[in-house]
């Protein structure tokens, strides 16, 4: 066993964890984020993604050790009072059907703003590769990227 | 009926926003896997390596003794198990082979659970799955449909591996095919499919001390589970409640009574602990059930003007290694739809079904009309091809005209309404068809390494699954009605219960729609209920595109008699006749007086009140309806695909997408849209990216997402999407169903513009998935002189 420190949206945890726990279940099992849901085991849905010190990771593609000292944001943390531009976004312009995939979809969507203010439809199409929908074909999502875009979600 | 309030109401049409996005978007989703009980256990399955196997022995006990490990059974500790059901047993003398939960004797896919492991944690089952020790003597793998058929061929099951032949033929089809001037055959392969929703199974079941069972379930079908759990354990019925609670897609896939489910049951009891179970996604690959998997024969007979005179279809269907919850009815979803939007004299169709040592198969998104349309739509690009036509010419030489409706096709199925032509005309005009044949014809003369090619997909499908008499006669082993129930609450706010199970497809949104529209009020006051079989005591679920076209009516049909009952109650609060009661926008009032009334709220209130009723009436009004479908849904509409195909590379790259589908009246066309993406992405998806492949012994090679090729953003154009709507004529609101259309129109679109863009190479069909080295094959097999 492990001991780790993590913030998780805003607030502190100390755990002794294995040392081959996965953040995504540290998060879900362990911290009780159950907002950030699973969908494959080998990094490829992106599903859990959540943002790592403000970057976005594929928390079943990190150790729940690998973030001893870190600060982890997940979809359950993103809304700030009101919602995040992305979380009204994705709403407004339909970009989810199931909403599985949603929240590693917003987690990615900010990251992507973060990294690129104003995305092209193609860039955002690119810069979503990593996050699979098997709802909508991509198309609302899109919309609602470029939407929260427009109004300038970059955080 | 009641439908004095259906003409001018604003709700039916309008792009509301959905109401389930709040809890999707924040996080505050309710996944079976969130699901956490006092004293739960997980557990792990131990499966097969083997396609085909005997098992000699089954070794639990190191597992056993492994920290945190609380038990593990072998299937033999199960004792004699049932099997797990079959609902369709399409003809009489079908083989349907014994199914249990888990194998004891013999293992016939890979992935076929042999033991399962119960632990504290998740990471402590699957240690001690990995230290259960099975022994196996192999038996041979039997992979191929044609050679399992073939004499001599290994056997799946002791009976053979034919599981059943099932034929249909209407019109004189010998004499359609006799001096036919044009009889052209292809032979057709639908690939095998993983539907793959993102969220994985997810199970979770609980037995308290009476031996009442909970069970929450990643679930399509929380109903039928509960009748197949209580017919499997002998668990009395009203001992079962089945929750689906939020749930992240289904496709088919969890259209399904799995083994997981049962099991889960069987452990919970014999424990008296909760006991979870959640898949890995490729442990999910390798055991949710697979589709599609058919070759396809089809020979079609014209005269030289284009008119097509008949159709003849053979199919080969692989059923896997087990027959499913509907296994052997997929492919006769398909029979009746392969002459399409197609007049014709005759039509024969004959599926056999074989089992081979694989995952089985079952519905997927579509099921056995994405097959139909795929071979139909193919064959009449080849008969254009044949002919020196246009492809878009021989269609509107062939296809039912808008003056025929309703119709009845030569598969027996009355078309009630429909307008081919308007929903092409703006399809032709949205993908500037003109101008792209002009371009690819410039390409031609030119040379152009990348070719540009014209896909069209004028489809048709039947669902709304269906007239319980229809199902009957097909053989299926229930109806497919649909209930919904509304409960009038004192305080004006409306309750609304259905039978239908959502898992992303918007319900509490439309449904709340169709009531806000049907009593007047407001879409924020309705709340509806589904998923829970305590909750909602009766229902078929939801599948075949049938929830709105089945469910929704039923909802309509009980508004309608809770107007009825709120008709009476005014009466005699204003000591009117009740004849002379309208009801309108919400307020019941005295006809030519609307200031003498009520609104349905105060009405509501006054039989919560109950102080004054007419002699006789009941003090509610709240209302049931069952309904049961008249006819299937038959949605169109007409897809085209431009693609440009790189002639040295194989890479096929979609420049446009257009869809225009009539789906007739819209409740909601944000939802009914999104439902077209997402139905042409999947489409697209078999067309150019997805094959479950099994190599040579068996083994699933696709387990993984990185391996089987869910598109990305980024392996998917932008869809330009429209409607045309012409109301159906079998339900009073006018509705089809939208959920599978996108994807029964998009795949023959894909191809059909691959193989456009390639015809003057003399490239006649691309095996799907169309991908580069499928591309560049056809192509170089072209060029070699032998045709593809």
């Amino acid at each position: 066993m492990a001991s780790i420190t993590v913030t998780v949206d805003g607030v502190a945890y100390s755990d002794e964890v294995e040392p081959r726990l996965l953040l995504v279940h540290y998060l879900r099992e362990k911290v009780g984020k159950t907002g950030t849901p699973v969908g494959c085991d080998t990094s490829n849905c992106g599903a859990c993604t959540v943002h790592m010190n403000g970057v976005s990771v594929k928390s079943c593609a990190v150790l729940a050790v690998q973030a001893d000292g870190a600060e982890i944001t997940t979809i359950e943390g993103l809304a700030n009072g009101e919602w995040h531009p992305l979380q009204q976004a994705f709403h407004a312009e339909h970009a989810l059907q199931c909403g599985y995939c949603t929240p590693g979809m917003i987690m990615a969507a900010a990251d992507l703003l973060r990294t690129n203010p104003n995305p092209s439809d193609e860039e955002i199409r690119e810069g979503l590769e990593g996050n699979l929908c098997r709802c909508t074909g991509y198309e609302n999502i899109v919309r609602a990227v470029r939407r929260a875009a427009g109004t300038g979600a970059t955080s | 009926m009641t439908t004095d309030t259906q003409a001018a109401a604003p709700e039916l049409g309008r792009a509301r926003l959905r109401k389930e996005d709040a809890r999707l978007v924040t996080g505050q989703t309710n996944w079976t896997d969130n699901i956490v009980l006092p004293g739960m256990l997980h557990m792990a399955f131990v499966r097969s390596p083997f396609a085909h196997a005997r098992i000699t022995s089954v070794d639990v006990s190191a597992a056993r003794s492994m920290p945190g490990v609380i038990a593990a059974f072998s299937g033999a500790d199960f004792g004699g198990q049932g099997s797990l059901p079959c609902a369709w047993p399409v003809t009489p003398d079908i083989v349907i082979p014994h199914h249990p939960p888990m194998a004891t004797e013999e293992v016939r896919y890979v992935g076929e659970a042999v033991a399962v492991v119960v632990a504290r944690d998740r990471y402590e089952a699957a240690d001690a799955a990995a230290a259960v020790d099975v022994e196996y003597e192999p038996l041979p793998a039997v992979l191929d449909m044609r050679s399992a058929l073939a004499e001599g061929s290994p056997k799946v099951h002791e009976a053979g591996n034919k599981c059943y032949d099932w034929v249909f033929e209407q019109g004189d089809v010998i004499a359609a095919f006799r001096d036919a001037p044009v009889v052209i055959e292809r032979n057709y392969r639908q690939q095998r499919l993983i539907p793959c929703a993102m969220e994985p199974r997810a199970v979770v079941a609980s037995t308290d001390v009476a031996g009442e069972v909970t069970l929450w379930s990643a679930t399509q079908i929380p109903h039928v589970l509960r009748f197949a759990l209580s017919a499997f354990h002998g668990i009395p019925e009203h001992n079962i409640r089945v929750i689906a609670p939020d749930v992240g897609g289904g496709f088919g896939s969890k259209l399904q009574v799995t083994a997981e489910e049962v099991l889960a049951v069987l452990v919970s009891t014999k424990l008296r602990r909760p006991v979870k179970w959640t898949e890995s996604r490729s442990e999910g690959n390798l055991t949710i059930h697979h589709g599609r998997d058919q070759w396809q024969r089809i020979r079609l007979a014209a005269d030289r003007d284009g008119r097509v005179r008949g159709l003849a279809v053979d199919l080969l269907a692989d059923m896997g290694a087990y027959l499913m919850l509907v296994t052997p009815g997929v492919p006769l979803l398909g029979a009746f739809m392969y002459p399409a939007i197609y007049k014709m004299d005759a039509y024969s169709f004959k599926c056999t079904g074989v089992f081979t040592t694989k995952m089985p198969t079952d519905a997927v998104r579509g099921a056995g009309r994405p097959e139909a349309t795929f071979a139909i739509e193919r064959i009449m690009d080849e008969l254009a091809a044949e002919l020196g036509m246009d492809p878009m010419a021989i269609r509107e030489r062939n296809w039912i005209t808008h003056e025929e409706f309703p119709y009845t096709t030569i598969a027996t199925l009355v078309y009630d309404s429909g307008n081919y032509e308007a929903a092409t005309a703006r399809a032709k005009e949205l993908f500037r068809y003109d101008e792209l044949r002009a371009e690819q014809q410039a390409r031609r003369e030119s040379g152009d390494p990348v070719q540009l090619g014209i896909g069209i997909s004028t489809f048709t499908e039947m669902c709304g699954l269906a007239p319980s008499r229809v199902l009957g006669s097909l053989s299926y082993g229930a109806g497919g009605w649909e209930h919904a129930s509304v409960r009038m609450l004192p305080t004006g706010k409306v309750e609304v219960v259905t039978g239908s199970s959502a898992h992303g497809q918007g319900h509490e949104t439309a449904w709340s729609q169709i009531v806000a529209d049907k009593l007047g009020v407001p879409f924020e006051d309705i709340r509806v209920l589904h998923g829970d079989t305590q909750i909602s005591h009766k229902g078929m679920d939801t599948y075949g595109s049938r929830s709105l076209t089945v469910g929704g009516i039923a909802l309509a049909g009980a508004c309608d008699k809770v107007i009825d009952k709120a008709k009476k109650v005014t009466a005699h609060m204003l000591e009117a006749s009740e004849n002379d009661i309208e009801f309108s926008a919400g307020r019941l009032h005295v006809r030519g007086d609307p200031s003498q009334g009520h609104t349905i709220q105060e009405v509501a209130l006054a039989v919560f009140a109950a102080h004054d009723l007419a002699e006789g009436m009941e003090p509610t009004l709240d209302s049931d309806h069952t309904y049961d479908p008249d006819n299937f849904s038959f949605p169109h509409g007409t897809h085209l695909c431009a693609t440009e195909v790189d002639t040295e590379t194989g890479r096929v790259t979609i420049r446009s997408y257009v869809s225009v589908d009539d789906v007739g009246k819209v409740v909601n066309p944000l939802i009914v849209e999104g439902q077209v993406h997402g139905g042409i992405a999947h489409g697209i998806a078999q067309a150019l990216y997805e094959e479950a492949v099994y190599d040579e012994d068996g083994n699933l090679l696709t387990t993984t997402l990185a391996d089987y090729l869910v598109p990305s953003a980024a392996d998917l154009p932008h869809f330009v999407t429209d409607r045309t709507e012409t109301p159906a004529t079998t339900n009073p609101l006018g509705v089809k169903g939208v959920g599978e259309a996108g994807t029964i129109a998009a795949t023959p679109a894909v191809v059909n513009a691959i193989v456009d863009a390639l015809r003057h190479l003399g490239v006649h069909d691309v095996p799907m998935p169309c991908t580069p080295e499928h591309v560049w094959q056809a192509i170089q097999t072209a060029q070699n002189g032998d045709g593809a």
